[in-house]
């Protein structure tokens, strides 16, 4: 909405939103917000004066149910239908649910709204028991900020290694030492496989043993909201598909923009990004696209995870065969791994060190040939790495 | 509620109220102020919270962290006076702090 007004788009607005709230902020949910640290209000993206202007409507705890082409209208949960000119999907994601015995039972939470985390947040008492399903960010920064507030943690992860799908091997050695160090206790190749108790959960059954716990949060990914677009006849695979300059689907008058699309990246792979990021691009995209100046999406992803005292930055995405270079000592707390994919930098991971992140960016996006052995040696300052 | 003034590249001035323990990007932000993007939303990753602090209030904020002094490196047109909005607290000695805002944060 933002980006429409900011390019002189001066006509009627309405944002539809199935939650209670106006839009705000996720990050912080499983940071700052879960901790206590920073409260609802700031979560907010925009002061509600934005969304009062005369020409914009902001309808929120309605749904839209089915989106008409023909008629070029939406038909909402409130029995209203609202005709449109042009139409943004910006539906995300919502997250992926068990579906093993007992995943119903009171004390199993997930993480994805502001209601998860007030619903999940009078259970972070110190000396109580969770037991956490999925080592991705999500599941690692609730235990950051739970091991703070002196809970007692165990991951249960069926991978090999922690974030294993979003970062690479030394990044996920690292982070794992991590936990451990600040009394995580983690068990990988360990998919849980029952939730026991009765009227609530008391323990998480894996690998054949029984694990007391007094809540558990799920964090095992996303699934894009497709379903929508999906029954207007708009191409999904994974993903609302869009197309790489706009936004735009297979109808040239709905856009789709955010978690829940699938776009053909700067690399050349078809990718379905979960990130603020990718979010706020494509949506800038999608609004230049809509007032009749399209522009190719060539963005660098970029993403961040907050875990105890550690900053992980990361640009681009890192493929299956990539050289990793790194540079800088783990053990220090202060360290950076390169992906080199044909002689330049395709992705950097950089943990609390923000020259090798900015400056790998730039790399990204200008493509530039380094040599690995410079891009290892902190003897040259990265600004003269090339 | 400390009083905080925001200038835009242009000169135009906004004056507002912003409320204890949010950060000078915040202040701009909900209140609608152009010049600030925040992409990161205030965790210190992306550095298009660029301002330029008016001089005579750089001794009276808190000094940069090793993170925001590395990340403001990258931003354009750096100055001695620039700081990351998402980085200031404001408190109540911030009253009447004035900040401007650079002609782009990319
Ligand atoms: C706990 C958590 C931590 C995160 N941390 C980070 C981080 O550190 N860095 C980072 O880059 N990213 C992070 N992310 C990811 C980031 O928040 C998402 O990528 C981003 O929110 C995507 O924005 P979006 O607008 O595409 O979708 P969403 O934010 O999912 O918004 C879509 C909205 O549409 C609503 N909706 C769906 N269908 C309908 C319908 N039919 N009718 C009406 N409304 C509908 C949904 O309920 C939702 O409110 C995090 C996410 C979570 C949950
Ligand atoms: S808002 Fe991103 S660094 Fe300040």
């Amino acid at each position: 909405m933002a980006s429409l007004r900011a390019e002189g788009f001066d006509g009627g607005l309405t944002l539809i939103g199935d939650e209670p709230f106006a839009p705000y902020q996720r990050p912080p949910l499983s940071k700052a917000y879960l901790s206590g640290a920073m409260e609802r209000e700031r979560l907010f993206l925009k002061a509600e004066a934005f969304y009062r202007e005369p020409s914009c409507e902001l309808l929120l705890g309605v749904t839209a149910v089915t989106v008409e082409r023909e008629a070029k209208r939406v038909r909402l949960s409130d029995g209203r239908t609202l005709p449109y000119d042009k139409l943004l999907l910006a539906t995300g994601s919502r997250v992926r649910r068990c579906t093993i015995p007992g995943c119903e039972l009171p004390g199993i939470f997930y993480l994805r709204g502001i209601a998860d985390v007030d619903a999940m947040r009078p259970h972070f008492i110190s000396g109580a028991r969770l037991a956490i399903v999925g080592a991705g960010y999500i599941g690692l920064e609730v235990a950051a900020v739970a091991r703070k507030l002196g809970l007692e943690v165990t991951v249960f992860e069926a991978l090999d290694r922690v974030m294993a799908r979003a970062v690479s091997k030394p990044l996920s050695e690292f982070y794992e030492r991590v936990h451990r160090d600040a009394g995580v206790r983690f068990l990988l190749n360990t998919p849980v496989e029952a939730f026991d108790g009765t009227g609530k959960l008391v323990a998480v059954r894996a690998g054949s043993q029984r694990y007391e716990a007094d809540f558990a949060l799920v964090g095992i990914g996303i699934v894009p909201n497709v379903e929508l677009a999906q029954e207007a006849g708009l191409a999904c695979n994974d993903g609302v598909l869009v197309d790489q300059q706009c936004g735009c689907t297979i109808d040239p008058v709905i856009f789709a923009a955010g978690d829940c699309t699938q776009h053909l990246s700067r690399d050349g792979k078809s990718v379905r990004l979960e990130c603020v990021q990718n979010a706020i691009d494509q949506a800038k995209h999608a609004a230049l696209a809509m007032v009749g100046k399209p522009a190719p999406y060539r963005e660098v992803p970029w993403f961040w995870s907050d875990q105890y005292d550690l900053k992980l930055q990361i640009a681009g995405l890192g493929w299956p065969g990539d050289q990793l270079v790194l540079r800088g000592d783990p053990a220090a707390r202060k360290f950076a791994v390169f992906h080199l994919r044909n002689g330049a930098v395709a992705a950097v991971e950089a943990v609390n060190a923000a020259p090798e992140y900015m400056i790998g960016r730039k790399l990204i996006t200008e493509g530039i040939p380094v040599s690995p052995e410079r891009l290892a040696d902190t003897a040259i300052p990265m600004k003269n790495i090339v | 509620m400390p009083k905080i003034k925001y200038i835009e590249h242009s000169g135009k001035e906004h004056e507002v109220e912003v409320p204890l323990g949010w950060s000078v990007m915040e202040g701009a932000v909900k209140n609608l102020i152009p010049g600030i993007d925040a992409d990161c939303g205030g965790a210190c990753a992306c550095a298009t919270c660029h301002v330029y602090v008016e001089p005579g209030w750089q001794g009276k904020l808190p000094p940069k962290s090793d993170m925001e002094e590395t990340m403001l490196d990258f931003a354009q047109e750096l100055q001695p006076n620039s700081r990351l909005s998402c980085q200031i607290k404001v408190v109540p000695e911030l009253d009447g702090l004035v900040v401007r805002t650079p002609k782009s944060q990319h």
